[in-house]
């Protein structure tokens, strides 16, 4: 995470010299650049597209749109940073937001329990199913050398799988003719208090928190260490294995309380597909990516890929260019930020072996 | 047992082999990347641009073969943006293969809207798919002739030999004069031509059409199949072949009445256990030293995937 030392960043010019030369901005100017020349390929003008984008994300009436969009994907674009903060992939926040989605429709569909208390239950129940699930795969590393990487994106496949059989058959509202479980009691209802949902309250307690542990306590230190060198950590007697282990308890956990806030929410039930579709897990990783596992950066990261996202449906409404552009302008930024950064870092280690 | 005799007749040899054609492909690829040092994990990227390009071409030149050579450039295509990104200018090659992933998604989708005006799926019976032979594309065929041709490559020929030692001992490699990052280089976009095939055999050969993120995980279970294997294109193949009769299983079990959800999980479950399996056996192996050798200055070896899966962020 360090920055070149190019720029003293006291100075107000300084400061704003680095922000220029901040490869996130480069990366993010590359990917608007290449989409625009995709744009011309398409017929459009980026222009008009682009301004398009922008209407339809922060509009009069559109911003809203963006940050109901922005919860689920903030959400996961933390609960890919918080184990990325150490070096740690978690490729598996598909299974872990269907899974607390559906642990929730379940206690929804089972338990009779009076207002507040029903929601506590189907919530906390929703994310100890992630926390569970996403420690999964650590265990699996830490015990017996299974690659956290791909063995945390295999189990979201069963999973997945799982949560669509019990919509489909023991769960499913036999009312209508699609694959979703019956509309939730008014227990299980998250409420909505002047137009700002529960959700996203709960969501800004949860990146306090993150925020909190990780830049003023000693175990978000040792996580920033890890990231930065494992071995080192290790050898300064830090049990790297159950940080990984909690790391991944507390991203799963996050992704689960998602899940589980998102079908507790309009249209109160659990629908097959409604947590996979709008790609909320992969549009999370890029995000928590481009911040660099910063969790106040996947914040507004995440904020910035939501409003991408939903920009892009504005742009397909005025300039019949297809949305799924907003995903190629997310990836593309990835892409040549890896580039940039490595390149840079490279560069600076050329200049000091020089000096 | 009437149940057993349906799911295990004779029938079913050509639908696994169906199955395994684009993942044996694909694994093949990605195996000659870990052999150069490169983790690649933009196989399923590659594949599904490949799986496009293929349809793209066929419809549009009314030949399957052109098809077959327009996925094959397109995987090598996205191959070459790692290879750049990666490679040339040094980015984490597990987030650029995951990002390229993602991209790959995206662009099939935004290039089925533009170029064919559908959502989701396309398909026509002027479509051209590949000739068979007794059963099975030239692909299939081509597929597994490459596995003794790639061992006999690696074991025998001179590249090969280099390839491996760009792997294994960079710093070696490189005071002997080889240019590892031209081996790497084509590693990836060797990689990226096989997927490109793997693609084409699934677009123009299992079916005839494209869908929406069609390859559904295959170019992870090809990633899974490398590690299996370490890299050996016959362990490949018989990691390959694990996944393909799971998916040939799968469908069976739908025939007789199980829900289709078990169809679909059965292939990764039945991975992610062989790979607990093969990781327990290879900690045995290694008796209670829980360390690995360290790792080689700039690269994760080959051999222990689990320190790949941590990042440096230096």
């Amino acid at each position: 995470m360090t920055t070149t030392p190019t720029a003293p960043a006291t100075t107000p010019a300084g400061r704003v010299r680095a922000v220029l030369r901040s490869p996130i901005l480069l990366s993010v100017l590359g990917a608007l650049l290449i989409g625009a020349v995709m744009l011309l390929g398409a017929g459009g003008n980026p222009f008009e597209a682009y301004a398009a984008m922008v209407e339809g994300a922060f509009g009069p009436t559109q911003w809203r749109n963006t940050l109901i969009v922005a919860v689920p994907v903030v959400g996961m674009a933390l609960a890919v940073a918080v184990p990325l903060r150490a070096g740690v992939v978690n490729l598996g926040g598909e299974g872990q937001i269907v899974l607390g989605g559906i642990t929730a429709a379940v206690v929804a569909a089972g338990v009779d329990l009076p207002a507040p208390l029903s929601l506590v239950v189907a919530l906390g129940a929703g994310t100890l199913a992630g926390a569970l699930l996403g420690a999964l795969p650590a265990v699996l590393e830490n015990r017996l050398g299974v690659p956290l990487l791909v063995s945390s994106l295999l189990i979201s496949y069963p999973v997945v799988a799982l949560a669509s059989y019990l919509v489909r058959f023991p769960l499913r509202d036999p009312g209508t003719g699609l694959p979703q479980s019956r509309v939730f009691d008014e227990a299980y209802r998250m409420p909505v208090f002047a137009g700002i949902g529960l959700s996203a309250l709960i969501l800004v307690v949860v990146i306090a928190l993150v925020v909190q542990v990780d830049s003023r306590t000693p175990f978000g230190y040792e996580v920033r260490l890890t990231g930065h060198n494992r071995r080192f950590t290790e050898y300064a007697g830090v049990a790297v294995p159950r940080m990984v282990t909690r790391l991944m308890a507390t991203g799963g956990g996050i992704a689960g309380l998602i899940g589980a806030m998102v079908v507790t929410s309009v249209p109160y039930r659990f629908i097959d597909g409604a947590l996979v579709v709008p790609a909320y897990t992969w549009t999370g990783l890029l995000a928590a990516l481009l911040a660099r596992a910063n969790p106040l950066g996947a914040v507004a990261a995440g904020v910035f890929f939501a409003a991408l996202q939903v920009g892009g449906f504005g742009m397909e409404r005025e300039t019949e260019v297809p949305r799924e552009l907003s995903s190629i302008l997310q990836a593309t930024v990835i892409v040549i930020l890896a580039a940039t950064v490595a390149a840079t870092a490279r560069r600076a280690r050329t200049r000091k072996d020089a000096a | 047992m009437s149940v057993l005799a349906e799911l295990l007749d004779a029938s079913i040899v050509p639908s696994i082999l169906r199955a395994l054609t684009p993942v044996l492909l694909a694994a093949l690829g990605g195996a000659i990347c870990a052999k150069a040092g490169v983790f690649n994990v933009g196989l399923e990227g590659f594949m599904l641009v490949g799986a496009f390009a293929a349809v793209a071409g066929s419809w549009f030149t009314g030949s399957a073969w052109v098809g077959v050579l327009a996925g094959m450039l397109a995987g090598a295509a996205m191959a070459a943006l790692l290879a750049i990104a990666s490679v040339k200018y040094g980015g984490d090659e597990i987030i650029v293969g995951i990002a390229l992933n993602l991209l790959a998604v995206g662009l099939t989708a935004f290039l089925l809207r533009t170029v064919f005006g559908k959502q989701g799926t396309f398909t026509d019976p002027d479509l051209q798919g590949l000739p068979t032979i007794l059963g099975q594309t030239p692909l299939t065929y081509l597929a597994w002739l490459l596995v003794p041709v790639l061992a006999v490559f690696l074991r025998r020929h001179v590249w090969g030999f280099r390839l491996q030692g760009v792997g294994e001992a960079p710093e070696a490699a490189r005071s002997l004069g080889v240019d590892t990052a031209r081996y790497r280089y084509g590693a990836v976009l060797v990689s990226g031509l096989l997927c490109g095939l793997g693609g084409a055999q699934l677009s123009l050969g299992n079916v005839v059409l494209f869908s929406h993120n069609m390859t559904a995980g295959r170019g992870w279970v090809a990633v899974v199949a490398v590690l299996l294997a370490q890299a050996a294109p016959v362990g490949v193949l018989f990691a390959a072949l694990l996944f393909a009769t799971a998916e040939a299983l799968g469908f069976r079990l739908q025939g007789v009445g199980l829900p289709s959800q078990i169809a679909q999980a059965t292939p990764y479950v039945l991975t992610l256990v062989a790979l607990i399996v093969a990781s327990m056996r290879a900690r045995r192996a290694l008796g209670r030293a829980p360390t690995a050798p360290p790792p080689s200055e700039d690269r994760p070896p080959v051999a222990d995937p689990a320190a790949s899966t941590h990042l440096s962020r230096e």
